[in-house]
């Protein structure tokens, strides 16, 4: 079963997000991770770049799928996780910790309120077909 | 087995296309032959083909030299030219090792840090190039060289039409042959990638420092090209004068003539861009138990994975020409590929100085050259060229007037280390002899 | 003696050939030349030092022509092959590569032939090349042909661009300008996305139905925007299906004022019985290297000629290779074309065989060839369908999709078949192709197979279904019998080493 931590906010598009005052810090869920396979490489925007909620900012390789990567909120990347570049396998083994991807500053933090819950989102993926 | 899968008769087995798409008589394409009939046919179109067997000086683009017998032999295994693309490594093993050392010979020739495993030929490698030096730099302006291989300037043109990517020219110095450094006025912030070829199409050894310190220094990309392979073995290699993507024609490997194809793209880079790359890689891995394989790498870059927003479209290469040049490069080795450049450099410096010395020709460009120089003769050079070869039985090199117009007295002479001197007297005597 | 007893000596050489960069001995050759013969220029007049390289080509192997030999033919040993036994890769057409043809391609009137040498000297290339044309038209139902692309998808790319040039022309270019949409099926190979990208097209993507064919109504919706430029389709299509609506899949989109690509890589199913240019094709490539047997080389050469209707060959690359009486030439003269798509003429080599081929076959044979091709689809289609899920009912044309349904609930996916059957002898089938399948087997045995060789293959994929639901371990570790075992792809794609390098230099790095 896939892990689903109770105080994140979730995305359709199977990102996480930990609120912090303004700031967001983003990554892709376990449950995301587990359908993708090993990840192999991760493409991040730069610290500065502007993001859209719901437009893809980035990548996620496995050996042989990419998938986008959506921003949940909108706002400045103020950072990016470097570490990724070399062990991207941190997505696999810690999605929600070590393999996170950016941080925001959120310009409208009421999207969030528009995210799912926990719970809201273990549904989702139940709903959704294999 | 038709009775197996429940039909009568095998027109059935095409029920589910609709009757009136069907063909009702047989296809009007020639009879059957035996195997007698039909190398016999085959041998005598080969005879129509006069210049395959004529002492031969045309280079530009494609090279006659001397392929080592096991290249041919090994090529013909059945494991080898009846397998397909190496997408199950297990049992694919001799072919992913193959490329890995093909790869890495590449590397080696150009100085370069990546290679990939093979493109269609030299002038698509160009093609590719340029819409990579694109996506690296996200800048939209190439400017090329006019010293390019014409054709391969045709080919780029095609690749890069609708890819809103704006060709600029530019030219070479009418004395030198040399692209100049200072003809590159237009080069901007815009720019991505400046393009040249070296040698190039005149034979003129470029100064490919000078140029890449020119892009770099607007932060584009210096794309080079090489047509002429063995050069390699002579000349600085790209990648220690500041080329970032390298590509060239890798037919001088011991890849027959064959009028033109199939032949080799060779297509090397900086390992910063490996990413951008096109076409297919192959990577070291390991199995369970710790032992050594070969697998195909990267993979998400490519078509199949990737579908539009791929690097390239390309999915069948030139595997088997790739093999073909590993191995020539393998039984040559360090020292051949030397050696066969340097008798190229000595015995095409030995043509040009005779010819130089003759009664009314000249040669109009001073660079360095390797192995190819234009001659310009005292009368139009295709009539001239032609009665060489009825008269003389030499095909005495490229009338220029073929891509050139306004140069209808040159013409572009190769010599390899397959002429012999005795041919290179005889053009020399040949061109004396028709002239006067 | 015990089987159990037996080791693996961990040493056997022909298992362990190193690269060749790590048999190298300082001195070692393998090639010899005449002497120079000419009088010697000093090497600065030559070439000014600062042109010329100075590592001596450091790292490249010294070694002598039988290590050369014994390397490349250890090698190898480590590949499957078709000469080896089926080889029944979907949509690859793995089919048997005739030596005659290679002779053919060797004969030094042909090999030897400079690409420049004058249109006067090479009148029986020029010759090959029409005459091929020609045949390919009568095969295909189309009016203009141009061999010069090098491959599959760069036939693709070619004839994606003949349509964007045609409706250039045809619309004008403000008007061409709002149709850039390109409709291909969900099923579609990735090159034709990548190609219609190449010439500008956005792609849409047509959904398939449930019976695994293209979904007209989706078609008409789609073509109802009136931003439609054309359609790909493969026919018959990657499920191994023919589109049996095509006439009037045509009809839609040309009402459209769109064009139909047809994706040639299945014509082996076609060759003979039914031409694309009869169903409403506009612009089809054909896959040399599959449908006319030149060899596939371990990923290459191929050829991928491009052949049009009449109202599309002002377009085609130049130059074409014309006839005036009995005179072969060039014509440059075309001033519609899209321009060069490769240097000189196409890979030349791989027309010889494809000729040869036609030549060899006759027209009944050519029919012959396609309805044994079929035949043998539909023989493994009905051997293997107790004991795998077939998602299409429809009987297939010249390859069968199969899927891992019934195995994965056992956990044995289709990864892990494709890896047992490897065990069994034979090389896998296509796996995960088309997309729209899930865990999807892609069986396309080709007409190079005789009964008792498909009964085989039979067999061993139902032992392999059996073992799937007994002893599913046995599969999930396949292969068994290879010399080395499923290799660590994340490993490899996360760190690359695409590259040999000397062992100071690997660690220094």
């Amino acid at each position: 079963m896939a892990n689903v931590p109770e105080e994140l906010h979730y995305s359709k598009d199977h990102e996480w997000i930990r609120v912090d005052g303004d700031t967001g810090t983003v990554g892709i869920t376990d449950h995301a991770q587990d359908s993708l396979g090993d990840v192999v490489y991760v493409e991040l925007p730069k610290a500065g770049d502007s993001v859209t909620a719901h437009e893809a900012f980035g990548s996620v390789e496995s050996v042989k799928a990419v998938s986008e990567i959506f921003t949940p909120v909108s706002g400045q990347v103020i950072e990016v996780n470097e570490s990724l570049q070399d062990d991207p396998e941190k997505v696999n083994n810690d999605p929600y910790g070590e393999g996170w991807m950016v941080r925001i500053r959120m310009s409208n933090p009421g999207e969030v309120d528009g995210l799912l819950s926990a719970a809201e989102y273990e549904d989702f993926t139940k709903a959704e077909p294999e | 087995m038709l009775q197996k899968v429940g039909l009568k008769s095998a027109e059935e087995l095409f029920s589910s296309i609709p009757s009136d798409l069907l063909l009702r008589a047989p296809l009007k394409t020639p009879a059957a032959l035996s195997e007698i009939e039909l190398l016999a046919g085959f041998e005598a179109l080969g005879q129509r083909n006069a210049a395959a067997r004529r002492p031969s000086f045309l280079g530009a683009g494609a090279y006659s030299h001397y392929s080592p017998t096991i290249v041919d032999h090994l090529i013909q295994r059945s494991e080898f030219f009846t397998a397909y693309t190496p997408y199950q490594p297990e049992i694919s093993q001799g072919t992913l090792q193959a490329i890995f050392e093909f790869q890495t010979l590449v590397c080696q020739l150009t100085g370069m840090e990546v290679a990939n495993a093979s493109m269609y030929d030299g002038s698509t490698a160009l093609a590719e190039a340029v819409l990579m030096a694109e996506r690296v730099t996200r800048r939209s302006k190439v400017v090329v060289s006019n010293a390019v291989h014409p054709e391969y300037l045709e080919v780029v043109n095609t690749y890069v039409q609708h890819a809103g990517i704006d060709l600029e020219r530019f030219d070479f110095d009418a004395a030198t042959g040399q692209t100049a450094p200072g003809a590159l006025s237009s080069l901007d912030d815009k720019t991505a990638a400046v393009v040249i070829q070296s040698p190039n199409f005149f034979g003129c050894v470029e100064d490919v420092q000078a140029l890449a310190d020119r892009a770099h220094a607007v932060g584009a990309l210096l794309v080079v090209t090489v047509t002429e392979a063995i050069s390699f073995g002579l000349l600085r290699a790209p990648g220690t004068c500041g080329a970032d993507i390298v590509v060239a024609e890798g037919q001088s490997f011991g890849i027959p003539l064959s009028f033109g194809g199939p032949y080799l793209g060779l297509f090397a880079i900086l390992e910063r861009y490996a990413r951008q790359i096109p076409g297919r890689l192959v990577g070291q891995a390991v199995d369970k138990e710790g032992r050594r394989g070969f697998v195909l790498t990267l993979a998400t870059r490519e078509q199949h994975i990737r579908r539009e927003k791929a690097t390239s479209n390309i999915c069948t290469n030139e595997g088997l020409i790739a093999l073909a040049a590993t191995i020539y490069l393998e039984t040559m080795g360090p020292r051949g590929v030397r050696e066969v450049a340097v008798q190229c450099a000595q015995k095409a410096a030995y043509a040009a100085r005779r010819i130089a010395a003759l009664e009314g020709f000249t040669l109009p460009f001073t660079a360095p050259r390797f192995n190819e120089f234009v001659v310009r003769a005292p009368v139009e050079a295709a009539g001239l060229l032609a009665r060489l070869a009825g008269e003389r039985n030499i095909t005495g090199g490229l009338a220029l007037s073929r891509y050139y117009p306004d140069r209808p007295n040159d013409f572009l002479v190769c010599v390899t280390e397959t002429n012999s001197r005795r041919e290179i007297d005889a053009l020399v005597d040949g061109l004396n002899g028709l002239i006067s | 003696m015990n089987s159990t007893n037996i080791t693996k000596v961990t040493t056997h050489p022909t298992q362990n050939e190193a690269l060749i960069f790590e048999r190298s001995q300082p001195g070692r050759v393998g090639y010899r030349l005449p002497a120079l013969d000419v009088e010697e220029t000093p090497m600065d007049e030559l070439l000014p030092a600062g042109l010329r390289r100075e590592d001596e080509l450091a790292g490249m192997p010294e070694v002598s022509e039988v290590d050369v030999i014994r390397h490349f033919t250890r090698i190898s040993t480590w590949n499957y092959s078709i000469d080896l036994g089926l080889y029944p890769l979907g949509s690859c057409t793995m089919k048997y590569n005739s030596r005659l043809n290679e002779r053919v391609a060797r004969i030094v009137g042909h090999a030897g032939l400079h690409p420049l040498a004058t249109e006067e000297d090479s009148q029986g290339a020029l010759q090959v090349i029409y005459e091929l044309q020609q045949h390919l038209s009568e095969i295909t139902g189309l009016a203009g042909v141009s061999l010069q692309p090098a491959a599959g998808a760069h036939g693709e790319m070619t004839g994606v661009m003949l349509i964007r040039a045609f409706i250039d022309a045809r619309d004008g270019e403000g008007a061409s300008a709002q149709r850039r949409t390109m409709l291909i099926p969900d099923s579609a190979h990735g090159t034709n996305p990548a190609s219609a990208h190449l010439s500008g097209f956005n792609v849409k993507t047509i959904k398939s139905t449930p019976e695994g064919l293209t979904d007209l109504q989706h078609l008409r919706e789609l073509c109802a925007r009136g931003d439609i430029a054309g359609l790909m389709l493969t026919n018959p299509n990657t499920v191994g299906l023919f589109e049996r609506n095509i006439s009037e899949i045509c009809r839609i989109v040309h009402e459209a004022g769109g064009l139909v690509y047809m994706d040639g890589a299945n014509m082996n199913a076609l060759v003979g019985v039914a031409r694309p240019g009869d169903m409403g094709v506009d612009v089809i490539h054909l896959n040399l290297h599959k449908t006319f047997s030149t060899p596939h080389g371990g990923g290459g050469p191929g050829c991928g000629p491009c052949c049009c209707t009449k109202e599309l060959e002002p377009f085609l690359p130049v130059p074409r290779i014309v006839r005036d009486d009995e005179r072969y030439r060039l014509d440059f003269d075309r001033p519609q074309s899209i321009g060069r798509v490769k240097a000189f003429f196409g890979n030349f080599g791989m027309m010889l065989r494809a000729l040869s081929y036609i030549q060899t076959h006759g027209p009944d044979g050519l029919r012959e060839a396609t309805e044994a091709a079929v035949l043998n689809a539909r023989y493994i289609a009905e051997g293997l369908a107790s004991d795998y899920d077939k998602p299409f009912e429809a009987p297939p044309m010249h390859e069968v999709v199969f899927t891992d349904k019934r195995q994965s609930r056992k956990g044995v996916h289709t990864l892990d078949i494709a890896k047992r059957l490897i065990d069994y002898g034979f090389h896998p089938m296509t796996i995960y192709f088309p997309l729209i399948v899930q865990g999807a087997m892609l069986i396309e045995p080709t007409e190079s197979v005789g009964r008792q060789e498909l009964d085989q293959f039979i067999e061993a994929m139902r032992s392999i279904a059996r073992e799937a639901l007994e002893t599913p371990e046995l599969v999930l570790g396949a292969p068994h019998t290879t010399r080395i075992g499923r290799l660590d792809e994340a490993a490899a794609a996360r760190k690359p080493v695409l590259r040999w390098k000397p062992v100071e230099a690997a660690s220094a790095a």
